[in-house]
């Protein structure tokens, strides 16, 4: 049979990426399933079946609460402060000038540093004897205040980080789609009077929504899924009021090797994940997607 | 509003005018407050490691009043920081040349050839894209063990692989479609087949994707934290990230010689950013956006 080596393209192509895809992927997810129905700590047979046990106690752990209400948290702020300000400055600097692009390179830049490093930074700036809080309390002359270690206000530093990271990322989203709004749709506008607030609300806006739901589908991701930048500034504390639920998972999970527990912990965020991604799909897809 | 006269447009006109004026200024002044944001830390950073602590701690963010040099010195002296940066630069690169070559390859396969099961698979290997890796740590924990990878630099390149294949596999498949089909007709009559055809075309026309594509597996291979953590046991395997977090816990206090560690990191990666940004911008816009 004549088939320019179809069959041995298939045969010989795919597979790479399926065996890496499924043994390191699929696998260990499937593998969370069942293991989260287990008492187990990793060694030996997996015999100590303990039905929802570990779902139960999940549950009723004030510590899993706080880390979920630090997720939905991040949410909020996402969507209430930073895709506000990465919007504004979007339509601020989306046209193609150099000065813009200039602007656009910084806003960018702490989006591709290492979380790690600038957990680190900021945890610098936060130090109540070095930062920001040093230098206001010793002007004003009164004791050093800790915010990192402050059980009111540790949270408020991630959340600051957090914005300061990743609002570039979703300037960066809307400028992409601010500049493929065509030209004529904004002319037409202007020369039927309407003011530049007016074009911004009722034209620019309507007409990127797709790339703002989207910035905000990520943003629902990203919340879910912090953790690097929390080990440096305050590794979960203080008094285990600033975990995300990775590092719950982590600290609760994987540190104590406590598999089943860990592995509940993981399925819990893998439906998250599904159900934030199937409602994206229902309620904000863009036709044209294929997300 | 299609009514206008005359009069009222020159007014409209002039108010616009005005309105830019005062626009103009407030928008230089909305972009330098932010851009001060993000840049402060920054810098703040870069020159608190060229001061002694005493000073660090009576003036955080100022010039050095002496730019003491030493602490630079010591880090670029420590054999430990390059093998840490030497680690992450092999990961990082097998990471991406892995990525590459895997789903270059699969992405081919689903863009050029049609069979019986493609659907299915795509939508399989589109599942990668919505769930963050950590959901299933504790069973990758366990299988990475199991294999023997553990405190082994493949520990880490093969999950991480496997993590950004979908979204790599996502952006390929959509350049390789937009090439043009009469190119592939051309060469068939000429008797090249499908995988000389790739090897031949497709992968030397598609060196932008192949570039955004290895540029984000790259930051995000050299930037990850998680996977390490869990992975590498051994000082002597550590990555940077992990590296400059038990630097951390070393030198407590001393922030002058971590936050010169912290710069010598974030220089090679804001240098990267600069030169790669291009691609970076590519990557993002057309993974989102479009789909």
């Amino acid at each position: 049979m004549y088939d320019d080596g179809k069959l041995t393209t298939i045969f010989l192509f795919l597979p790479p990426a399926l065996v890496l895809f499924t043994i390191f992927v699929i696998w260990p997810i499937l593998n969370a399933t069942n293991f989260s129905f287990y008492k187990w700590s990793g060694y030996g047979e997996l015999t100590n079946f303990v039905g929802m046990q570990n779902f139960q106690r999940l549950a009723n752990h004030s510590i899993f609460h706080q880390s979920i209400w630090n997720s939905v948290k991040l949410v909020l702020v996402s969507l209430l402060i930073q895709i506000p300000l990465a919007l504004t400055m979007a339509l601020l600097i989306y046209k193609k000038t150099s000065v813009n692009t200039a602007f656009r390179l910084i806003f960018f830049a702490p989006y591709i540093l290492a979380e790690v490093a600038t957990g680190l930074i900021w945890s610098f700036i936060f130090d109540g004897d070095y930062g920001v809080t040093a230098q206001i309390t010793q002007a004003l002359g009164i004791d050093p205040i800790y915010i990192l270690a402050d059980k009111n206000y540790a949270f408020l530093t991630i959340i600051t980080v957090i914005i300061w990271k990743y609002f570039g990322y979703h300037m960066m989203i809307f400028i992409a789609a601010l500049q493929a709004v065509p030209h004529d749709l904004l002319e037409a506008a202007e020369i039927d009077g309407a003011s530049p607030w007016r074009i911004v609300w009722y034209v620019k806006i309507p007409l990127i929504a797709h790339a703002i739901k989207l910035s905000a589908f990520f943003a629902i991701v990203g919340a879910l899924q912090v953790f690097d930048i929390i080990i440096p500034l305050t590794n979960g504390g203080p008094s285990n009021s600033t975990h995300s639920i990775v590092s719950y998972l982590y600290y609760f999970g994987l540190v104590q090797l406590n598999v089943g527990y860990g592995s509940a912990v993981g399925v819990v965020l893998f439906l998250l994940c599904i159900v934030t991604a199937f409602s994206y799909k229902r309620f904000a897809i863009d036709k044209g997607g294929e997300l | 509003m299609k009514t206008v006269t005359t009069a009222t447009t020159a007014t409209a006109a002039r108010k616009i005018k005005k309105a830019s004026l005062s626009g103009t200024l407030a928008r230089a002044a909305a972009l330098s407050i932010v851009a001060a944001l993000v840049i402060l830390p920054l810098l703040a950073t870069f020159l608190g490691g060229f001061k002694t602590v005493g000073e660090l701690r009576t003036s955080p963010f100022s010039i050095p009043a002496v730019w003491h040099g030493d602490f630079y010195a010591r880090i670029l002296g420590d054999g430990a920081f390059w093998r840490f940066l030497g680690n992450s630069l092999v990961i990082s690169l097998a990471s991406v040349c892995l990525t590459l070559f895997c789903a270059s390859m699969a992405a081919y396969v689903f863009a050029q050839i049609r069979f019986f099961g493609s659907k299915y698979l795509q939508s399989y290997l589109l599942l990668g894209m919505m769930f963050p890796f950590a959901t299933a740590i504790v069973p990758l924990f366990l299988q990475v063990r199991d294999f023997g990878l553990l405190d082994n630099a493949l520990g880490v390149i093969l999950p991480q692989t496997a993590f950004s294949m979908a979204f790599a596999i996502v952006l390929f498949r959509s350049f390789f479609r937009q090439l043009p089909k009469e190119l592939f007709e051309a060469a068939h009559v000429d008797g090249c087949g499908y995988i000389g055809f790739f090897f031949r075309f497709t992968l030397p026309l598609s060196t932008p994707i192949l570039a955004t594509v290895g540029t984000f597996a790259f930051v995000q291979s050299w930037n990850n934290y998680l996977l390490p953590l869990i992975i590498l046991n051994d000082r002597a395997r550590y990555t940077w990230p992990l590296g400059i977090m038990q630097f951390r816990g070393e030198f407590l206090v001393e922030w002058n010689m971590i936050l010169a560690f912290v710069s010598l990191t974030i220089a090679p990666a804001l240098i990267f950013f600069v030169i790669t940004q291009k691609y970076i911008v590519a990557g993002l816009t057309r993974g989102s956006v479009k789909g």
